[in-house]
């Protein structure tokens, strides 16, 4: 009821409904938030704004999108996300480094492709283990990938203490080092993978992909070549989790430390997409707003009831355990996570005033 | 009506509306800065929240590291409130808010980002996140914001050189004057530094940024003076050493110098007993010298030697008077208030020195009002605590003489040696310098790089006043 | 030689008290099917409780029981919130809800008992003797004789008291189990109350080696490997993987670990599991599965 109806608006040909949206008013609403976040927000953001909530939103987001991928369309459970985002970080930075000639976007993109390339590695082992035990390939990558970082000088241009500092950077000459120019690098980047993100999932792959999950015998026996979509389903994942890491490092903290993406991290992340909900891309975006803004809302809200008097320990604690809480909860009531909630809004709110 | 009903009617409605916020808010953005200057301005004599000097603290209180943030900020901040019952500084009250970063980088620069701006009006002064990563990923910004990032007696080595890290300070002692001071002690342990040749030296070190940092300037070391020096890793967190330890058994070295932090120091002295190293040859660093550091480990951590910037104990004048003036009143920030007079606490009450020192030395200069980030800058910069000085704070014999200059953003770089007798640290020696001469040429080739990889533009000293 | 044979034996002691901790997870993934990432904050609660009760001056044997008796009260509550409401879920499912668990114990532990570091004295000291020149830690042969016992104790309640006949029974196949008059949910709880019992032990053991503190629960992440290689559902896997695991990783780490670089102690037990799953796909002595469309 609300605002448009979906009336006379069919889907006559087989490539409408391929479309990622697919009535005309949801379009000219994506259209119009797109130009909200891209030319409205940069002028009336505060610095704090963009720093501290939006750029790692962004950034979760699309590494929960990269490991939803994997998790949640293709259904091989990964605890070594981190160590992916780990490899975007430290190759973008050493080929900016060593290859000076290369602009900002080209490096990013190619650190995304060695993520893929080493994603493809941790990959092969789940041809042969099934189930449970692939987390031990993902695991093993979350330790070894760090020690690798820290181990050897090449990857840190020999920096004694093995933390680097992200260069400068600029597009076609203009810096972008400002939190607006942030902002802006990473809003730019996620919108256009995760155009891309929605196509793949809409096309063959995606559901390649579905199936492996849902039933991988019965995959096998109708022909779907099993082995290269798991591989291909790491490769775009880490793809996208490279991506996310290089933009960590670049355009949010500024340091790259291959101990700030540990196991604790690829917790962070699994989190995202469980409570964003598995398989769903809205549901990385969701799931990522939540992890971002839960602490500060947290942190705030304790100080505003209690003032000065709270022990942040214990304000720290309780965190954690609202946090585990809500896992739990929405695991056991809604497994399809916040995305299924909102979309079950939404559409009360369409048929709004009748029910059904 | 239809118009009502045009989802192209509401979205030019609310494109409107987002323009007319865009045009007030430009004009907002030149109002503000005007009251700011004439609220600093005002002067007040009974200590009040307008007229209030920010702290913002990015504390740890949970995680693996919890043991020294609670040490160490409780510290901090019953020195500020010891400061604010005798009358704040010449006025001006003290205040601070906590922000927990668990010692997890993006969580600390989160905090920093929040609260830099300052509290209730009241301008931040200086930034001390007691953490080496936060310090990295807050150091760009704090340089852009002009506000200083204090990171006592640790840090990162080439911010010594102020000329190219103007706005942070690793008070005291940096990583390099550490591994030096210990050298120069075990020198005076074996008669003089000569005697040092054909020592073996076994370096445990933590498996972070943080335990490798010196690792460059103990071969530099190891070849000037002629001692064998093997570096050997515990990889995080440090809970299994054995292998390390029988490899420390197969060398037989003359001293172990123990680079460690949290849960590693005391799995290190417990893996020796095991192994049957003797533990009075092992060497703590300054963070590894802490009672939560050899307590766990029981009776494996008795004669367990470390360096120390400042004894433990309750000895001094001013640990005294905060017992007299907030302790004793219960206002200690302290959940267990037999914390007071230990290592972790004293350093927090050190940082409380020096930081409140420097905004004294600054309001010296710039009036006796809340101070901006970059005044206090002025302030570190200037410190001089002679030993008359630390006699007036009743920190003598607690904080070591200190002079900083626009260079010299580390000024003291000498230790003391404290032994642990399964109770207490009892020191056992004098302040032992470290040979800051043959440092300073390392940092500066250091700084200098980091100066031209980043088009930093050198300061000139001679220049400023 | 006697080098060799020193971190030899030394990791193989040290593995025991990591099969310690994989003999939690075997026990409750044998009865109910799930993977219970929690078992490390359960370690890191138990130890805990136990050592605040006994600094404030409560015997140890006393302070022992009333710890399981809190456990117990524990795992009745993770049994009436989580379990009873996640039956007919995934495994996916279930290892997250535990990995969730995980988070909550933790925090709930904390937030009780205070984030501050205690030792912990069992009353061995970790002095070496001496062997035949090789110096072995009286602790770790402690250790070693409490896993055995356990064990013993564990074998004999599996296969002489109606209730461990019951969990062979549950483990075997649910639905006949339940069909004989077996009350699944009563089995779950004497399970992770057993589980508990043994976090207890690993969790004293580790803490008079460790301290009791935070990084306790990061054991958990080293009894994974030995899990993995030993099988999800065989304690036997669990010890001589355990004895593997301890043995190799020290082994890589002082030979290896001169070559490629120090360190290694970390990743290596998990690429040896990987090694081994790619001969035994289901580890050592792991139950085949079979999948059907």
């Amino acid at each position: 009821m609300f605002l448009f109806s979906q009336a006379r608006q069919y889907v006559e040909q087989y490539q409408d409904e391929k479309r990622i949206f697919r009535l005309k008013e949801h379009r000219i609403l994506f259209i119009f938030g797109l130009l909200i976040a891209f030319l409205f927000v940069p002028f009336v953001g505060p610095d704090y704004l963009f720093n501290a909530i939006l750029v790692p939103f962004l950034v979760l987001a699309l590494a929960g999108l990269g490991l939803n991928i994997l998790t949640g369309y293709t259904g091989q459970l990964s605890l070594g996300a981190a160590a992916f985002m780990a490899v975007g970080a430290f190759a973008t930075y050493n080929l900016e480094l060593r290859i000076p000639q290369l602009p900002l976007l080209v490096s990013i993109f190619l650190g995304g492709i060695i993520a893929a390339l080493a994603g493809i590695v941790v990959g092969l082992p789940s041809l042969r283990i099934k189930g449970f035990y692939l987390i031990v390939s993902t695991l093993a990558a979350q330790f070894f990938v760090p020690w690798l970082f820290t181990q050897y000088g090449w990857f840190t241009n020999n920096n004694a203490s093995g933390v680097i500092t992200a260069p400068r950077m600029e597009i076609l000459g203009y810096s972008i080092n400002s939190p607006v120019g942030h902002y802006l690098l990473t809003l730019s980047t996620v919108v256009v993978l995760t155009v891309l993100a929605r196509n793949l999932i809409n096309s063959q792959y995606g559901r390649n992909f579905r199936a492996v999950r849902d039933m991988e015998t019965a995959a096998i026996t109708i022909g779907i070549p099993v082995s290269q979509t798991k591989l291909l389903a790491f490769a775009i994942s880490s793809f996208y989790l490279g991506i996310a890491g290089a933009l960590w490092a670049f355009a949010y903290l500024g340091t790259i430390e291959a101990d700030g993406l540990d196991l604790n991290r690829s917790f962070q992340i699994l989190f995202i997409i469980i409570i964003g909900g598995l398989g769903s891309l809205t549901g990385s975006f969701l799931g990522a707003a939540f992890i971002v803004l839960l602490p500060i809302l947290l942190s705030v809200l304790g100080q505003a009831v209690f003032g000065q008097a709270i022990d942040q320990a214990l304000l720290q604690n309780l965190q954690k355990i609202i946090f585990g809480g809500l896992i739990i909860y929405f695991l056991i009531k809604e497994p399809e996570g916040l995305s299924r909630l909102l979309r079950n809004l939404y559409h009360r709110l369409r048929k709004w005033p009748l029910r059904y | 009506m239809k118009l009502f009903k045009s989802l192209w009617f509401w979205l030019v409605v609310v494109a409107i509306a987002l323009i007319a916020i865009v045009f007030v808010t430009k004009k907002d953005k030149q109002n503000p800065p005007e009251q700011k200057q004439q609220a600093a301005t005002e002067q007040q004599t009974q200590l009040s929240d307008k007229n209030a000097q920010y702290f913002p603290l990015q504390s740890y209180r949970v995680g693996p590291y919890a043991a020294g943030g609670t040490g160490f900020f409780g510290g901090f901040i019953d020195y500020m409130k010891a400061v604010n019952a005798k009358g704040g500084v010449n006025g001006v009250k003290l205040v601070w808010s906590e922000c927990e970063t668990e010692y997890v980088v993006e969580k600390g620069v989160e905090c920093y980002e929040r609260l830099k701006n300052g509290l209730n009006g009241a301008p931040a002064a200086a930034t001390n996140p007691l953490s080496v990563g936060i310090a990295y990923a807050t150091l760009e910004r704090s340089t852009k914001d002009k506000l200083p990032l204090i990171t006592i007696n640790h840090g990162r080595t080439d911010s010594t050189d102020g000329r190219v890290f103007p706005y942070v300070f690793p008070l005291q002692l940096n990583p390099y004057s550490e591994v030096s001071a210990i050298i120069n002690y075990l020198g005076q342990q074996s008669g003089s530094l000569e005697k040092l040749k054909g020592k073996k030296i076994v370096v445990l070190y933590h498996g972070s940024p943080y335990g490798k940092e010196t690792i460059p300037v103990i071969e530099i070391l190891s070849k000037k003076y002629g001692f064998e020096v093997t570096n050997i890793e515990v990889p995080h967190p440090g809970n299994e050493q054995q292998s390390q330890w029988l490899n420390i058994r197969r060398i037989q070295p003359d001293w172990v110098i123990l680079r460690g932090w949290g849960v590693m120091n005391p799995v290190a002295l417990k893996t020796a007993q095991k192994v049957g190293y003797p533990t009075n040859k092992i060497i703590g660093n300054i963070w590894s010298n802490s009672e939560e550091d050899a307590a766990p480990a029981g009776a494996a951590a008795n004669g367990f030697i470390s360096i120390t910037t400042h004894p433990s104990g309750t000895n001094f004048p001013i640990l005294q008077e905060i017992k007299q003036l907030v302790i004793d009143k219960g206002q200690s920030d302290l959940a267990d208030t037999n914390r007071f007079g230990t290592v972790y606490y004293n350093l927090g009450v050190v940082n409380g020195i020096l930081n409140v020192e420097a905004v004294r030395v600054a309001q010296n200069k710039f009036g006796k009002r809340p101070l901006t980030g970059e005044e206090v800058r002025w302030g570190f910069e200037h410190i001089n605590l002679t030993e008359a000085r630390l006699k007036e704070l009743g920190a003598y014999g607690l904080v070591q003489p200190l002079k900083l200059t626009c260079e010299d953003h580390e000024g003291g770089g000498a230790v003391r040696f404290q032994q642990w007798d399964g109770k207490e640290w009892k020191v056992i020696s004098d302040w032992v310098q470290a040979d800051r001469a043959l440092l300073r040429p390392i940092i500066e080739q250091s700084s200098e790089k980091y100066a031209k990889e980043q088009g930093i533009k050198i300061r000139d000293c001679a220049t400023e006043e | 030689m006697s080098f060799f044979l020193e971190v030899l034996l030394g990791g193989t002691l040290a593995g025991v008290m990591y099969s310690l901790v994989a003999i939690g997870f075997v026990l409750i993934y044998r009865a109910s099917g799930v993977f219970n990432f929690a078992q490390g904050s359960l370690v890191l609660f138990s130890a805990l409780t136990f050592v605040n009760l006994t600094e404030r001056g409560i015997p140890f044997v006393v302070a022992f029981i009333v710890t399981l008796f809190v456990i117990f009260v524990l795992v009745l509550l993770i049994d009436a919130l989580i379990l009873k409401h996640l039956i007919n879920r995934s495994v996916i499912t279930l290892f997250m809800a535990t990995l969730g668990l995980s988070y909550v114990i933790e925090g709930l532990a904390q937030t009780v008992w205070g984030t501050q570091v205690h030792g912990l004295d069992l009353g061995i000291s970790d002095a070496p003797i001496n062997f035949f020149g090789i110096m072995l830690s009286k602790f770790d042969l402690f250790a070693t004789g409490i896993a055995g016992t356990l064990v013993i104790i564990l074998s004999l309640l599996f296969s002489k008291t109606r209730f461990g006949i019951s969990l062979r029974a549950v483990a075997d196949d649910p639905l006949a189990a339940q069909s004989v008059g077996i009350r699944l949910n009563h089995i779950w709880i004497l399970v992770w109350t057993v589980a508990g019992f043994v976090a207890l032990v690993a969790g004293l053991l580790w803490g008079a080696r460790l301290g009791v503190q935070f990084s306790l629960s990061l054991v958990v992440l080293k009894a994974l490997p030995v899990l993995i290689i030993g099988g999800f559902t065989s304690i036997a896997g669990a010890i001589l993987a355990g004895l593997i695991v301890g043995a190799t990783e020290k082994l890589a780490e002082i030979y290896l670990g001169g070559i490629i670089g120090s360190g290694i102690e970390n990743w290596f037990p998990y690429v040896l599991a990987i090694l081994f799953l790619l001969v035994y796909p289901t580890g050592l002595f792991g139950q085949k599965q079979v999948t059907r469309v």
